[in-house]
């Protein structure tokens, strides 16, 4: 089963991450990253880039409404994640366990849905269908 | 096993249970490889480390998992060595000398790695060598693999492979003793019999994962599946060995297969052939990383090795929306490859199918019946099937129907025979 460890931490967090050399987080997590790595356990994961780079395009108006980060309220930012492939959720609470995070920061650990989670009959699963059937009809007729 | 009239107390242990298996899936190969390395002696380390776990067990779920569940494991296990070796009237000095550093390691940091985290990952491949030693039956090698590399409890080995636990007790009992008397190092090989090592390991992984693919689904915590296993200890052995183009090919076969399996079974469990099988279910993310791990395997550019060509020809069905669609020429060109490598009849059987997707019937037939000729016996059943196919595509419908019969004649499967009686039926 496939877990999802998504990074979250507050300004504080970030501020005091900042204040440890840059050498010494890229070991600690590199060893981390090794360690999933090595355990077979890791298929996936991505560090975002400052949330002052990003915005967020909020639905509640109507056109969407679109602030620029760091999006002044909000009280954690979502920074990274990893994806895993363990044997149990109990694993995944290892592996979560051990990341080098210090006060501020959260993992919130999620499972990842699989084709089993989706019921045949699915709209989605149907769409795909006619856009397949679109795409060979297509290819026949070139 | 949680049931729905289990006590409150009983959900707790069960908890707990999880817990302690969790972390010895993480820790149990470093713990294995720190106590080879410390006793110099394999099968003495594994019996410390199985000791350790079983306290872990009877004391975690009451005191709880320690800070450090890896230095508290390892610490049980070398304190346990030292009394076998008192019991064993072998503590002379430098065994003191062990005792009291251990017992200062102790004091001194509780919380620390209890291994150099520079030298572990050579001891954790040393230990998938000796794990996957060619003097171990190909059995031996899947159930020393499952238990000392990834952590498996045998309770679990034995319902992953639906024998009962003592069995799995004795291969490994008498694999550690197989290992002893060969006098088998703890050490990777060196570069004469590389070559050879290697494909013991990666053979072992790739059993264990044909295993697991025949094997019946069954409650995912409680029957753990083998081809689940032998993917992550490829990725293992690919982050620990990246430089063997073979590892890679191997991790791409196993991405590339497993990426099939939520299609390979129709709603009664039934296997669903390639060609008729839903490609929308088929995991996109395996393919990419499957993908991902042949490219490494060419980048090496010496050409791929027999896992490599297999993972070729996977990825030529993966990439394809339909069979009409599938690059057929390339998968013939794999085989071939494969041919010169390794070749067996199934191989050049599989050639003549690629073949007449290619090129059209004709031409396969040509194999066919060049390999009828040679080895009609090796490949039983499967020879006339497929001649029979191609006859009737070329609408020879007469020597289909007896190729068909053939074909159903010498089957052992009773399904299979009924459906190669039908086609017979069908062109008579």
């Amino acid at each position: 089963m496939q877990y999802m460890l998504i990074m979250r931490s507050s300004d504080e967090a970030v501020a005091a991450y900042q204040e440890i050399p840059f050498e010494e987080v890229i070991e600690r997590m590199g060893r981390y990253n090794e360690a999933l790595m090595e355990a077979g356990v890791m298929i996936g994961g991505e560090g975002l880039s400052d949330a002052s780079e990003g915005f967020v395009v909020d639905f509640s108006a109507d056109p969407p409404l679109v602030t620029d980060g760091p999006y002044g309220e909000t009280k954690e930012l979502f920074n990274g994640f990893w994806m895993l492939d363990v044997s149990s959720r109990e694993e995944a609470l290892e592996w979560a366990k051990r990341c080098p995070l210090g006060p501020g920061s959260k993992l919130e650990v999620r499972r990842v849905q699989g084709p089993d989670d989706f019921p045949a009959d699915n709209e989605w699963i149907q769409k795909e269908e006619g856009w397949r059937e679109e795409q060979a009809a297509r290819r026949a007729s070139a | 096993m949680t049931s729905a009239g289990a006590t409150p107390e009983r959900r707790a242990e069960e908890s707990a249970r999880r817990s302690v298996a969790a972390v010895w899936r993480i820790e149990a190969a470093r713990i294995v490889a720190t106590l080879t390395r410390f006793t110099g002696d394999f099968a003495l380390a594994e019996d410390l480390a199985q000791e350790a776990l079983a306290d872990a067990l009877a004391q975690w779920p009451e005191r709880g998992v320690p800070r450090s569940p890896a230095a508290w494991l390892t610490a049980v296990a070398k304190r346990k060595a030292i009394d076998h070796w008192r019991r064993r009237e072998r503590y002379d000095e430098r065994i003191a000398a062990i005792a009291h550093d251990l017992e200062h390691e102790q004091d001194e940091a509780a919380d620390a790695l209890p291994w150099d985290p520079d030298e572990i990952d050579d001891d954790v491949l040393r230990l998938v060598f000796t794990a996957c030693h060619p003097v171990l039956s190909p059995q031996a090698r899947v159930a020393l693999t499952l238990r000392v590399v990834a952590g498996l409890e045998t309770r679990e080995i034995a319902r992953a492979f639906l024998v009962p636990v003592a069995t799995i007790q004795q291969r490994i009992v008498r694999a550690k003793q197989a290992l002893a008397e060969a006098d088998v190092p703890f050490e990777t090989p060196d570069r004469a019999a590389r070559a050879a090592r290697l494909g013991a390991v990666l053979a072992t992984l790739y059993l264990l994962f044909t295993e697991g693919h025949a094997a019946t689904a069954g409650d995912e915590w409680m029957r753990p599946d083998l081809a689940r296993e032998a993917l992550r200890l490829a990725r293992t052995l690919a982050a620990l060995q990246p430089d063997e183009p073979e590892v890679h090919g191997l991790l791409a076969l196993l991405e590339l297969t497993a990426a099939r399996f939520p299609a390979r079974l129709d709603e009664t469990g039934e296997p669903v052939l390639l060609a008729d099988q839903d490609r929308r279910r088929w995991d996109r993310a395996a393919i990419r990383r499957g993908r991902a791990s042949l490219r490494r395997a060419e980048a090496f550019g010496r050409g791929l090795g027999s896992y490599g060509l297999q993972a070729a020809i996977a990825e030529c069905h993966a990439v394809a929306a339909d069979v009409d669609s599938t690059d057929w020429a390339r998968v013939v060109a794999a085989y071939e490859g494969l041919e010169r490598i390794a070749p067996s009849p199934v191989v050049t059987l599989n050639r003549a199918v690629a073949v007449s997707m290619a090129e059209g019937p004709e031409a396969a037939l040509a194999i066919v019946d060049g390999l009828a000729d040679a080895k009609p016996l090796a490949i039983g059943h499967l020879l006339p099937s497929v001649r029979g196919e191609l006859l009737a595509r070329l609408g020879r419908a007469e020597e289909a129907r007896a190729a068909f019969a053939l074909a159903a004649e010498r089957t052992q499967n009773a399904r299979e025979r009924a459906v190669l009686l039908a086609k017979a039926a069908a062109r008579a």
